[in-house]
């Protein structure tokens, strides 16, 4: 059990590192996401009284979409170099290598969160770091919803000759569970509701994730064997 | 000697498809009596609730079928499973396209955002998405494993999106759909069932005939 949770370290170590010392993912997907900020900011006149009510929306679809430019590149350069033969020759749990793929795009998508938010409370002028604790729940949820199916969606389109425009298409449909529940838990927190009066989102959220990650980690031996 | 066995079974189902549906046709056109409130529209129903019923019919072969590939390894199960997508998707599309029909003149509105409609949209993409892995993916092998893991994943979801998405409009309620339901004229009921009875076979026919293509055209291909 141990030696298995090493392997998954170090997994995600090593994702973490090389991206650490290339910055390509991160710094693209925060640009990326500042850029959809300022996007819908041109769809509704300055200082409308309605932009309340649909921040929440605008910040998840700036998330989700962004989301895809980091997921789409989990399996890509293990391939570029054939990394990916190596991990499958090693004495390890395919599983394993899910879940360390999938920690690893939940610790990046949560880097992009970090460094966007205060962009965000300062553009659309709302102090989200008021409900900070509740909102690192929702987000961490959603998240990991996002990055479960994610990755193992990724590991498929990684092998289609459009995977950057696959990986959308096969992720964006099976997610509306979990984009309906980011934007109306997201908005109702903003609203300053308890966590008691979204309690149903937030259980959607979990037996989202719960499924589409133990489904996920059981056939990923399929999505990556030769 | 499979061929010959599965061009019977076609022979068979045709036949067997072919007087149903000219069945449901004549209760549908003839003996069926038109609805007082919608009129004539009424009868796209007994179209769009069987070409409904089919399409949620063969996804969960999809889905079965994906299963059993994945266990087995079996050619024959990804065949089935992609003949049995492609049938629902046709079916799904006559769906989408009969249901604004209907709804134009009763609701006043080609779509509404409702629970079922949503869903059903939803749906639609799921095996739109499943339709484009295979033939996308570089190695044939793999597709095949990803595709059935997909129509897994797409299956599980539909229930979960149905829920979510039923949430959601409660929250914004809506002028909603006559219920189907309750207070449907004995004939009106006789009809929908002759009809989808027509359609389960038209679905058995096509597949037969389409899995049958399918194993040709593989054949071929190992003999190149």
């Amino acid at each position: 059990m141990k030696n298995y949770f090493n392997v998954i370290w170090a997994i995600v170590y090593k994702d973490v590192i090389s991206e650490f010392r290339s910055k390509e993912t991160v710094s693209s997907i925060i640009i990326f996401t500042i850029l959809v900020f300022v996007i819908f900011n041109f769809t509704f006149e300055p200082g409308a009284s309605y932009i309340n009510e649909i921040s929440p929306g605008i910040l998840w679809v700036a998330y989700i979409f962004s989301s895809i430019l980091g997921l789409n590149r989990t399996f890509l350069p293990e391939r570029e170099n054939n990394c990916i033969s190596g991990l499958m020759l090693s004495p390890i749990d395919r599983g394993a290598i899910y879940l360390a793929k999938m920690i690893g795009n939940m610790v990046f998508i949560f880097i992009v969160v970090g460094l966007s938010l205060p962009v965000f409370t300062v553009f659309y002028n709302i102090n989200i770091f008021l409900f900070l604790p509740k909102l690192i729940l929702i987000f961490f949820l959603s998240i990991a919803g996002i990055s479960g199916l994610g990755t193992a969606l990724s590991a498929m389109a990684v092998n289609t000759r459009t995977r950057e425009i696959m990986l959308p298409i096969l992720l964006f449909p099976i997610m509306v569970p979990v984009i309906l529940a980011s934007v109306k838990t997201t908005s109702g927190i903003l609203e300053g509701k308890t966590l008691e009066e979204i309690t149903s989102w937030i259980k959607l959220v979990i037996a989202f994730d719960i499924i589409f990650i133990v489904v996920s980690y059981l056939t990923f031996e399929y999505l990556i064997e030769e | 000697m499979l061929n010959k066995y599965f061009y019977r079974l076609y022979l068979f189902l045709l036949g067997v498809t072919f007087v149903t549906i000219e069945a449901s046709l004549y209760y549908i056109f003839i003996l069926s009596p038109v609805e007082e409130t919608m009129g004539i529209i009424q009868k796209i129903f007994y179209f769009h609730v069987a070409s409904a019923w089919l399409s949620f019919f063969s996804f969960f072969i999809v889905f079965i079928s994906s299963i059993i590939f994945l266990w087995k390894k079996e050619k024959i199960w990804d065949i089935v499973a992609h003949s049995s997508a492609e049938i629902g998707i046709i079916f799904c599309t006559i769906v989408l396209i009969t249901g604004p029909i209907w709804a134009r003149p009763i609701w006043n509105a080609w779509w509404s955002w409702d629970a079922r409609l949503t869903t059903t949209l939803v749906l639609w993409m799921i095996y739109m998405a499943y339709i484009f892995i295979r033939p996308f993916t570089e190695n044939e092998v793999k597709g095949a494993k990803a595709s059935a893991v997909f129509g897994i994943i797409g299956f599980i979801d539909v229930p979960i999106v149905y829920m979510s998405i039923r949430w959601w409009r409660t929250i914004h309620p809506q002028a909603v759909i006559a219920s189907k339901k309750g207070g449907l004229d004995p004939v009106m009921l006789k009809t929908l069932i002759i009809s989808i009875i027509g359609f389960t076979f038209l679905y058995l026919s096509v597949i037969i005939l389409n899995v049958s293509i399918d194993l040709i055209k593989d054949e071929l291909e190992n003999k190149k």
